[in-house]
């Protein structure tokens, strides 16, 4: 367990997702996998290729800007299990974010008001603490924020 | 090869009904379908069954009679029952059996599909974090879609409100209260642009299709319903699917239902301008609209005009889910496919009741999508 700040203790919600703890030389990014053979960007991490059978991969962190594909909102709790947010429900909004020449990638938006979101919306990559353990410890995972001061720029990827 | 002919079709209700087993639905869906067909259980020589909650749904023969056939459990999602049929279809023109039987039945509990997304292949996180929604994809994909090609909410309600009142025509439909477009759109959204009434909701339900050689179908009908095409196909990487985390940048990549009607009309040599009445996937309004387009029965973006227009009302030129559809009946998953194939069936023979569309029609088609991106397509024909 790690702590960001001095007053909650922070997890992830799986390990290998996403870098962590973020730090100033080492910000959030996603881990997806790139294929030794074909090139194939895959996220969640994968061993296996889908585009080629290979098994050789390897570690690659995605951009963390890329622009709204689609969206759409969740204004019912989901059933639990498997969803473990809180008990007291706040509407979330998720999408596709397309990160160029890597992939799109399913996650949630920090901004739940669809009239606020709009296909091609420039994105960028944030953690938010979406449920809390009974032991007071948010849990964190990755989600994609309107990100309006860098319009259409794109970071190149490592 | 021979051809496979429908010779009986049987519906048990769709909707709830509480301390009824799923396998109770379905003998009583088979006992309908026998008597439609006029045989007994023991001239069943082999048949397919699926199911998604019941583990065994071939324990089935302890209601029917113990008479050792082979009775295959078949499970592919939201495609099972097309699996179902197509394989009863296989089995005749294989010339394995001469008489066969497709049953689906399913018993669902309230409330959006739940499941451990482990069963799916996705890690738990995706869950946990309230990703794992088949909704969501729904959601975003006729958002996407009606961002492209102009479709608006009002035809978003116009379907919903086309389906609800085709299954009031139905007395074996569940959701049987007509609603206008205006009161579609006055329900709460669920997942924007969808609203509660432009969903389809899990329930309760079976249904059951009696196939047998079409050169026998004499003895037993004087109106078969021929299988013309079957098809099954899986997602292709690159493609929009339901329960992706993530998928790959590029060239645009079509749905499995775009396959799989391809192929089923070029093995059945029949067209989508052929077509008289269909039965599309309608988890939402939304994918109604989109399958109308993967399946080949117009443009994308005519649905617009076309909806306005009418053309997918009982009398208009294209009957689109004149059941009601999954709006109207929900979605028994092992059940939902073969429920479309009888509604087609009704329609060819000219039984439809107050459903029954004009004229003389001649070919039918069905079509199921869902999880984890697999569709099915059949063509019926007179």
């Amino acid at each position: 367990m790690t702590t960001t700040d001095a007053t909650r203790a922070q997890q992830p919600v799986a390990d290998g997702l996403f870098t962590w703890p973020p730090t100033a030389d080492r910000p959030t990014r996603l881990i997806g996998s790139e294929c030794a053979d074909c090139g194939l960007v895959s996220f969640p991490a994968a061993p296996d290729c889908v585009r080629c059978a290979s098994a050789e991969s390897r570690q690659r962190l995605l951009a963390d800007r890329g622009t709204l594909w689609t969206y759409t909102t969740q204004d019912f709790r989901p059933p639990s299990p498997p969803y473990d947010g809180p008990e007291t429900f706040e509407p979330y909004a998720v999408g596709y974010i397309e990160l160029p020449g890597e992939l799109l990638v399913e996650a949630r938006l920090t901004e739940p008001d669809p009239r606020r979101l709009r296909i091609g919306q420039a994105m960028r990559l944030t953690l938010v603490p979406y449920t809390v353990r009974d032991d007071g410890t948010e849990v964190v995972t990755f989600a994609f924020t309107p990100d309006d001061e860098t319009v259409g720029s794109q970071e190149a990827t490592t | 090869m021979t051809e496979a002919v429908i010779i009986g079709v049987g519906l048990h209700p769709f909707g709830r009904f509480p301390g009824k087993p799923a396998l109770d639905m379905g003998a009583d869906a088979v006992r309908l379908a026998l008597a439609d067909a006029g045989v007994k259980w023991p001239q069943i020589q082999g048949g397919y069954i699926g199911s998604y909650e019941v583990a065994n749904p071939d324990a089935i023969v302890g209601r029917l009679g113990l008479t050792g056939i082979p009775l295959r459990g078949v499970f592919n999602g939201c495609a099972t029952a097309g699996t179902a049929i197509a394989l009863a279809a296989r089995a005749i023109e294989t010339g394995e059996h001469d008489l066969t039987i497709a049953i689906g039945l399913d018993k669902h509990p309230r409330g959006a599909f739940a499941a451990d997304p482990s069963v799916a292949g996705i890690p738990s996180w995706y869950g946990q974090t309230g990703l794992f929604l088949t909704t969501h994809f729904f959601g975003m994909k006729i958002n996407r879609y009606m961002h492209e090609h102009g479709i608006s909410h009002e035809t978003l309600a116009r379907v919903a409100s086309k389906n609800f009142g085709n299954a009031a025509m139905n007395e074996k439909a569940w959701r049987r209260t007509p609603l206008t477009p205006e009161e579609v759109l006055a329900s709460p959204v669920l997942n924007y642009p969808l609203r509660q009434y432009m969903y389809c909701g899990p329930d309760e339900g079976a249904a059951a299709i009696v196939l047998c050689r079409a050169d026998q179908a004499h003895k037993y009908t004087p109106t078969p319903v021929r299988v013309r095409s079957t098809a099954l196909r899986s997602r292709k990487l690159g493609a929009f699917e339901v329960q992706s985390p993530s998928f790959p940048v590029g060239e645009v990549v079509e749905s499995p239902t775009v396959d799989a009607s391809r192929a089923a009309y070029e093995l059945a040599g029949i067209g989508p301008e052929d077509v008289d009445v269909a039965q599309l996937q309608d988890t939402d309004a939304g994918s109604e609209i989109i399958h109308m387009a993967e399946n080949g029965l117009c443009k994308d973006g005519e649905q617009e005009r076309l909806i306005a227009e009418g053309a997918t009302e009982i009398g208009g030129r294209l009957p689109v889910n004149t059941d009601g559809g999954l709006l109207g009946n929900g979605e028994p998953i092992g059940a939902s496919g073969l429920r479309q194939i009888h509604e087609i069936v009704l329609q060819l023979r000219g039984t439809a009741g107050a459903r029954q569309i004009p004229g003389t029609p001649r070919v039918g088609y069905t079509h199921l999508y869902g999880a984890p991106g697999a569709s099915a397509v059949t063509i019926l024909s007179t």
